[in-house]
C-alpha cells in the first residue's frame, strides 16, 4: 500500500489545450493518505474518472506527475504502477473459471504456482467466492462477477492502492448494501489505499472517511461528511449533497446582517474576508424552522417522504426548502427563520469564514 | 389452459408455403424426380430406382472430385481464417483508418465472382499478365494453363483474395464490440498480448467465427464461377471440382439422371459437414 501524491496534475483530452475550458482536469494538487478510505464524487463530466485513469496510469496527464510513497510514477505502465482497479461493468475472463481469473493476474507475474494456489484460496475466502471457485465465471450473477473483479486486485498483496470507477452501478439495490459493507470492512481489516469513483453522495459518504468533491475539472472540497454537510466550502458542494440541496439566495451584506428583500437575516459573525462581488448565503433545509414566527412564506407545497416532510415555499420571490418532521403540522401563517449554526455566506461560490 | 382454435390461421402462413414451394420444394424435388428416373429423350422416362445413386457413389470421378473439394475447402479455411483474424485484430479501431479499412476490405466482396476469375485469369496469363508475366520475368516456371500445381496455386490465392475480408470484416465487428474496460483490465492484470487474445479477444470473436467458418466452407464447397472462369476445370481434371463437374455432366453431357442423384449426394455431403462444422463448435463453445 502506499501514499499517493498527485502533484499538479492536468489533463485535456485534445492535443493542444489553450483555455482552461479545454482542461478535462484544471488542477489537481493532493495526496491520497496511505491505507485511507477516499471517494471522489462529483456529477459526470466533472474529471472524476479523468484522475482515477491518470492515478492507474491508463491515461499519461498532460501536465504534473505523480507520486506513489515519493517515487515519481508519472511514466510508468499501468502494470508498473502495480495497482488495482474494479470497472462500472465487471470485467471477467468469460472463459476461466473463478478460481483462474483469480490466478491469471499472478500467473502474469509469474508467481510460482504454489503461492498462486495460496494467494487464490485465500481472496476467496475474502471475497466469500469460495464455494464456486471451479465453476465458469460467466454463468455468475452481476455481483458475483464484480467480487472477481475486486478479487483479482486483492489477490495481488502488493499492490499500491485499489480503485473503484461506480462498480456499484449495475449491483441490484440490496446487493449494493452488502457490497459496500463488505468493502468497508475489507479496509479496515487490511487497510489497503482506497479510492472510490461516484456520483451517489450516499455512496460516498457511507463508504470513505474523506471525500473528495468534484466539479468541473476541479476539487472544490475534500472533507468528512459531516463536514461537506455542514461547511460546505462551494456553493456547488451544498446543492449536490444533501436531498434536497441547500438553498442558496443573493443576499447584501452589512456587518452582521444580510438582508434579502425586505428582510433582514442575522449572521452568526461578521463575515472576516471582504464582501466584494456576488454575495450568497446558504442554509441547509435541515436548518430552515419553520414555525409561526420569523420571516414570512407561502407554501406552494408538501412532499411527504416518509421520515419527514419536505416543504416547497416561497420567500422574497425565491423558491426554498425546509425540512420539518414527519408529525409536525404546517402552520396556517406561516414563517420561518434560519438556524445561525447552520448558515454559510459565499463570495462568488466561495465559502467566507465569519467571526466574532 | 384455455385456447382459441382457429383454423383460419394457416392462410396466413400459406404465403410463406407458397414462395417456399416454388423457391425450394418443387425445384428440388424436380430434381428428385429425374435422379430415379432414366430417359432417351422424347420426354419418355424410365423407373430407375437407385441405379443412379449407385452409379455415382461408385464412380472415382465423383470421389476425386469430392477429394479435390475437400482438399480446397480444408486448405482455404486454414489460410483465411487465420489470416482474416490476423487482419482484424491489426485494423484501426478508430480515426480516419476505419473507413478506408472497410471500404478496402470490402471491395473484393462486392465484385461479381465471374469478373474475379476474369480478373485472375488475365492476371495469372504469362503472356500479358501482371502476376503471370512477373513470375516468369523473375525466373519462375509458373503457368496455370499446364501445371496443375500453379492451377491449384492461383485458384487458392484467388479464393484467398475474394474472401479473406469476409472473415475480416465478421471478425472485427466482434472485436469493436469488447468494451475498453476489458482491456485496461488486462493492462491492470498484467496479461501479455497473447493472453489478451487468448482469454478476452478470442472469446468475444467466438461466435462471428462460427459464422465465418461456415459461410466459408459451405460456399468454398460450392465453388464453381471462378475456378471455371481461370481454369475451366484443367490442366485436365485437376481442378474439376463437384460443382464444375455437375455442371458437365447435366449440360455437357445431358445426363439428367445421373446429373441429379449426384445433385442430391452433393447437397446431403454439404448438409452433413455444415451439421458437423455447427454441432462441435457449438459444443465447444457450452462447454467452455
Amino acid at each position: 500500500m502506499a501514499r499517493i501524491d498527485c502533484n499538479h496534475i492536468r489533463h485535456a483530452y485534445g492535443p493542444h489545450p489553450k483555455s482552461d475550458k479545454d482542461f478535462a482536469l484544471k488542477e489537481v494538487h493532493h495526496a491520497f493518505e496511505d491505507g485511507g478510505a477516499y471517494a471522489l464524487l462529483g456529477p459526470s463530466g466533472c474529471g472524476k474518472t479523468t484522475l482515477l485513469n491518470i492515478i492507474s496510469g491508463l491515461l499519461y496527464p498532460s501536465h504534473g506527475e505523480l507520486l506513489f510513497d515519493g517515487k515519481d510514477v508519472t511514466n510508468l505502465s499501468t502494470q508498473e504502477r502495480n495497482i488495482a482497479q474494479v470497472f462500472q461493468f465487471p470485467v471477467i475472463y468469460d472463459t476461466m473459471t473463478v478460481y483462474d481469473n483469480l490466478a491469471f493476474p499472478l500467473r502474469n507475474r509469474g508467481v510460482p504456482e504454489p503461492d498462486v494456489d495460496r494467494k487464490v484460496r485465500e481472496t476467496l475466502e475474502m471475497t466469500g467466492l469460495a464455494d464456486m471457485a471451479k465453476k465458469k465465471a460467466r454463468g455468475l450473477t452481476a455481483d458475483q462477477k464484480q467480487k472477481i473483479s475486486l478479487g483479482r486486485g486483492l489477490v495481488r498483496s502488493d499492490v499500491n492502492a485499489i480503485l473503484f470507477d461506480e462498480p456499484l452501478t449495475v449491483i441490484d439495490p440490496h446487493m449494493k448494501w452488502v457490497l459496500r459493507s463488505q468493502l468497508k470492512q475489507l479496509h479496515r481489516r487490511f487497510g489497503f489505499t482506497m479510492v472510490y469513483v461516484t456520483h451517489d453522495q450516499t455512496e460516498a459518504l457511507t463508504f470513505a472517511e474523506n471525500v473528495v468533491v468534484m466539479y468541473e475539472g476541479e476539487i472544490v472540497q475534500i472533507g468528512s461528511p459531516a463536514e461537506l454537510f455542514e461547511r460546505p466550502k462551494h456553493t456547488f458542494v451544498g446543492y449536490f449533497i444533501g436531498s434536497p440541496g441547500m438553498n442558496v439566495m443573493p443576499v447584501e451584506v452589512e456587518g452582521r446582517s444580510a438582508r434579502l428583500g425586505s428582510q433582514t437575516i442575522e449572521l452568526p459573525g461578521v463575515p472576516k474576508a471582504g464582501t466584494a462581488g456576488a454575495i450568497e448565503l446558504g442554509i441547509r433545509p435541515e436548518y430552515v424552522r419553520l414555525g409561526a414566527s420569523g420571516m414570512p412564506v407561502s407554501i406552494r407545497k408538501v412532499e411527504d417522504i416518509g421520515r419527514h416532510k419536505v416543504v416547497r415555499a416561497s420567500f422574497e420571490g425565491r423558491d426554498i426548502a425546509a425540512i420539518v418532521g414527519e408529525d409536525e403540522d404546517i402552520p396556517a401563517d406561516p414563517r420561518i427563520a434560519f438556524d445561525p449554526a447552520g448558515i454559510n455566506l459565499y463570495a462568488d461560490s466561495w465559502r467566507v469564514e465569519m467571526g466574532g | 389452459m384455455d385456447r382459441t382454435w382457429n383454423n383460419k390461421a394457416w392462410f396466413m402462413v400459406l404465403p410463406v408455403l407458397l414462395l417456399v414451394a416454388f423457391s425450394a420444394v418443387i425445384p428440388l424435388m424436380t430434381v428428385v424426380n429425374y435422379s430415379v428416373q432414366d430417359t432417351f429423350g422424347n420426354n419418355v422416362f424410365f423407373w430407375a430406382g437407385s441405379e443412379w445413386f449407385e452409379e455415382i457413389l461408385h464412380s472415382d470421378r465423383f470421389w476425386e472430385a469430392m477429394g479435390r473439394n475437400l482438399v480446397f475447402s480444408a486448405v482455404i479455411l486454414v489460410i483465411e481464417i487465420p489470416l482474416g483474424i490476423f487482419i482484424a485484430l491489426n485494423m484501426p479501431k478508430k480515426g480516419w483508418g476505419v473507413p478506408v479499412c472497410l471500404v478496402l476490405m470490402a471491395l473484393p466482396l462486392l465484385i461479381p465472382w465471374n469478373v474475379v476469375g476474369t480478373i485472375w485469369q488475365v492476371f495469372g496469363r504469362v503472356d500479358i499478365g501482371l502476376l503471370g508475366y512477373s513470375l516468369r520475368s523473375l525466373g519462375f516456371d509458373y503457368n496455370y494453363v499446364n501445371d496443375p500445381f500453379d492451377a491449384w496455386v492461383t485458384v487458392i490465392v484467388m479464393d484467398v483474395w475474394h474472401w479473406t475480408s469476409l472473415v475480416v470484416l465478421l471478425c472485427y465487428a466482434g472485436l469493436v464490440s469488447i468494451p475498453d474496460a476489458y482491456y485496461q483490465a488486462a493492462k491492470i492484470d498484467g496479461a501479455s498480448r497473447w493472453a489478451i487474445f487468448r482469454y478476452i479477444q478470442l472469446p468475444k470473436m467466438n461466435r462471428v467465427l462460427l459464422i465465418a467458418v461456415l459461410l466459408r466452407f459451405m460456399d468454398s464447397f460450392m465453388i464453381y464461377t471462378e475456378p471455371f472462369v481461370v481454369t475451366g476445370g484443367g490442366p485436365g481434371n485437376t481442378t474439376t471440382f463437384l460443382s464444375i463437374d455437375l455442371v458437365k455432366l447435366a449440360i455437357g453431357e445431358f445426363n439428367l439422371g445421373e446429373a441429379a442423384a449426384m445433385s442430391i449426394v452433393y447437397f446431403l455431403i454439404i448438409m452433413l459437414l455444415s451439421w458437423v462444422f455447427y454441432t462441435v463448435m457449438t459444443a465447444y463453445d457450452a462447454e467452455r
